[in-house]
């Protein structure tokens, strides 16, 4: 369970996160979404402390990761596996490397077995690893490398929440529909937590079972898909009217085929 | 006014960049005492910058010595005191040349590199991912940089100051026409405690800059690529000016401490 409470960041006098308050449930699976530059990625890095907020708490667990030393907080980081936006592989690093980093870094298991592990998980994640494995990420293409990331986050720590920044921005409709099907896969086979933060709506409706809005460093909406539709909120109308006028008009050709 | 807000705006950037390096540099040491240690990554970066940056010293030390044997030859003549060329050069290299030459060899080269790779780390997330791992990124990556130019620092001004005497030899022989025992009689009488330890404490310092100033800029780096290049000039610009200040203050303390041995 994450919670925050009454958050406050700021970049030096830039306020990025302006009092805001939610809570996520366990198994519970969330997509966080808002304009470009609205602090929706600073939320995921507030989870993982990565970030400390000025003010308020963010409780995970029972536990507040802002009053946390550094060697506590990596506790709470076992339970959580990070995609990072463009995927952040280690550039000289293999793929294999990068899908077995946390085993290499922090158990004694021989590399044989790791990359053993590393081609399993490559497997999972809809990877043909024969292929890519022994390649540099510089090698792949944009969808792959994000399902690399999601391979290397899971088979790090068998985390319990995965937070997703940006999955699938950047990549063409069939590398987005593997890494949703990827994403849902992971929700439902492995009962895994999913915070998604994204500025794509049919992505955000198509992963997540409930959704949290962001504009400005404020939280404007909170809840599921039937109130987000009822939703009369300037700003969450705003965000939403150009993937609304795209369903329209999809409707509309509909109506018009009948 | 104008300009005083300008500057007091300018001393307090100072002030705060001066205390960030400083903490940095504090994190950077306390981590060559503590675990884990990254031996493989040491080791890579030791063959990186040893051996990365032979031929520039070999290149800087044959050149400088020939061309400051060159000078002082001519100027010797006139006073009939060319033998001794040999002490003149073995201070002078040992002591002020060899080290100042390499630091800012291994400045210009090294601290760009360090700088370039950490600011594109940082900027890919890289670092962020590290941490996300449980990996502490200041251990990974700068603890070993600082390690290794701790040992090829002064490593490499030794071979400069090897090389840039040879180099003197050469002019001393072929256009000074001093003879070769005359000149190494010379050198090796120079070659003392005090000139020995002031050429080799001096390259520690400076290792110790170039790896403090170039890390704590990676790391600082922002603002994608353009933050990364002006990351990197910073570096070996911070770092140069800050190796000729410290030469010069190392020179003056060192001398008041050790000047019976010199």
């Amino acid at each position: 369970m994450i919670e925050f409470k009454n958050v406050d960041f700021s970049y030096g006098d830039r306020p990025i996160i302006k009092d805001v308050s939610f809570r996520i449930e366990e198994q519970e699976s969330v997509a966080i979404m808002g304009p470009s530059g609205s602090g929706k990625s600073t939320i995921l890095r507030l989870i993982l402390g990565l970030e400390c907020p000025q003010r308020g708490d963010i409780i995970i667990d029972g536990q507040n990761v802002c009053r946390m030393k550094e060697r506590q907080k990596q506790e709470i980081r076992k339970k959580i596996g990070m995609v990072f936006q463009d995927g952040a592989l280690f550039d000289s690093l293999s793929v294999w490397e990068n899908v077995g980093y946390y085993l290499l870094e922090h158990t004694r298991m021989s590399p044989d077995e790791i990359g053993e592990r590393a081609i399993q998980m490559l497997g999972f994640v809809g990877l043909d690893a024969d292929e890519i494995v022994y390649k540099l990420p510089e090698h792949l293409s944009g969808g792959m490398q994000r399902r690399v990331a999601i391979g290397r986050a899971l088979l790090s720590t068998d985390p319990k929440i995965m937070l997703y920044d940006e999955p699938t921005t950047g990549l063409d409709p069939q590398a987005t529909e593997n890494v949703i099907t990827l994403i849902n896969k992971l929700h439902s086979e492995k009962t895994i937590s999913s915070i998604v933060v994204t500025h794509q709506i049919a992505d955000a409706l198509a992963i997540a079972s409930r959704f949290i809005v962001i504009s400005d460093g404020e939280l404007v909406f909170s809840g599921d898909l039937d109130q987000l539709r009822e939703c009369r909120d300037t700003q969450v109308l705003l965000f939403l009217a150009p993937f609304r006028l795209s369903v329209a008009e999809v409707e509309k050709k509909k109506f018009l085929d009948r | 006014m104008p300009v005083i807000r300008l500057i007091n705006g300018w001393l307090k950037h100072f002030a705060y960049e001066s205390q960030s390096l400083f903490f940095f540099s504090l994190k950077m040491v306390r981590g060559i005492f503590g675990r884990p240690l990254y031996l493989v990554e040491t080791r890579e970066q030791m063959y990186l910058i040893g051996i990365g940056s032979l031929y520039l010293v070999v290149l800087t030390g044959i050149f400088a010595g020939q061309g400051f044997a060159l000078a002082f030859s001519v100027e010797l003549a006139d006073f009939g005191a060319k033998n001794y060329l040999g002490r003149i050069m073995a201070i002078s290299i040992v002591r002020e040349l060899g080290p100042v030459l390499t630091g800012l060899m291994i400045a210009a080269r090294v601290a760009a590199g360090i700088t370039a790779e950490i600011g594109a780390m940082k900027s890919s997330n890289q670092i962020d991912a590290m941490t996300a791992f449980g990996i502490d990124p200041i251990r990974k990556i700068a603890v070993p940089r600082l390690i290794s130019l701790l040992v090829m620092v002064p490593a490499l001004t030794v071979i400069c100051d090897a090389i840039a005497i040879f180099g003197g030899y050469i002019i001393a022989i072929f256009i000074a026409h001093v003879t070769s025992t005359m000149y190494w009689s010379a050198v090796h009488e120079r070659l003392i405690f005090g000139n020995i330890f002031i050429g080799l404490f001096k390259p520690v310092i400076y290792s110790m800059i170039i790896a403090f100033v170039s890390c704590y800029k990676g790391f600082g780096s922002e603002g994608g690529t353009k933050g990364v290049g002006r990351a990197t000039t910073e570096s070996v610009v911070l770092s140069s000016i800050t190796i000729l200040v410290a030469n010069f203050f190392i020179t003056k303390v060192v001398f008041a401490f050790i000047k019976g041995y010199l």
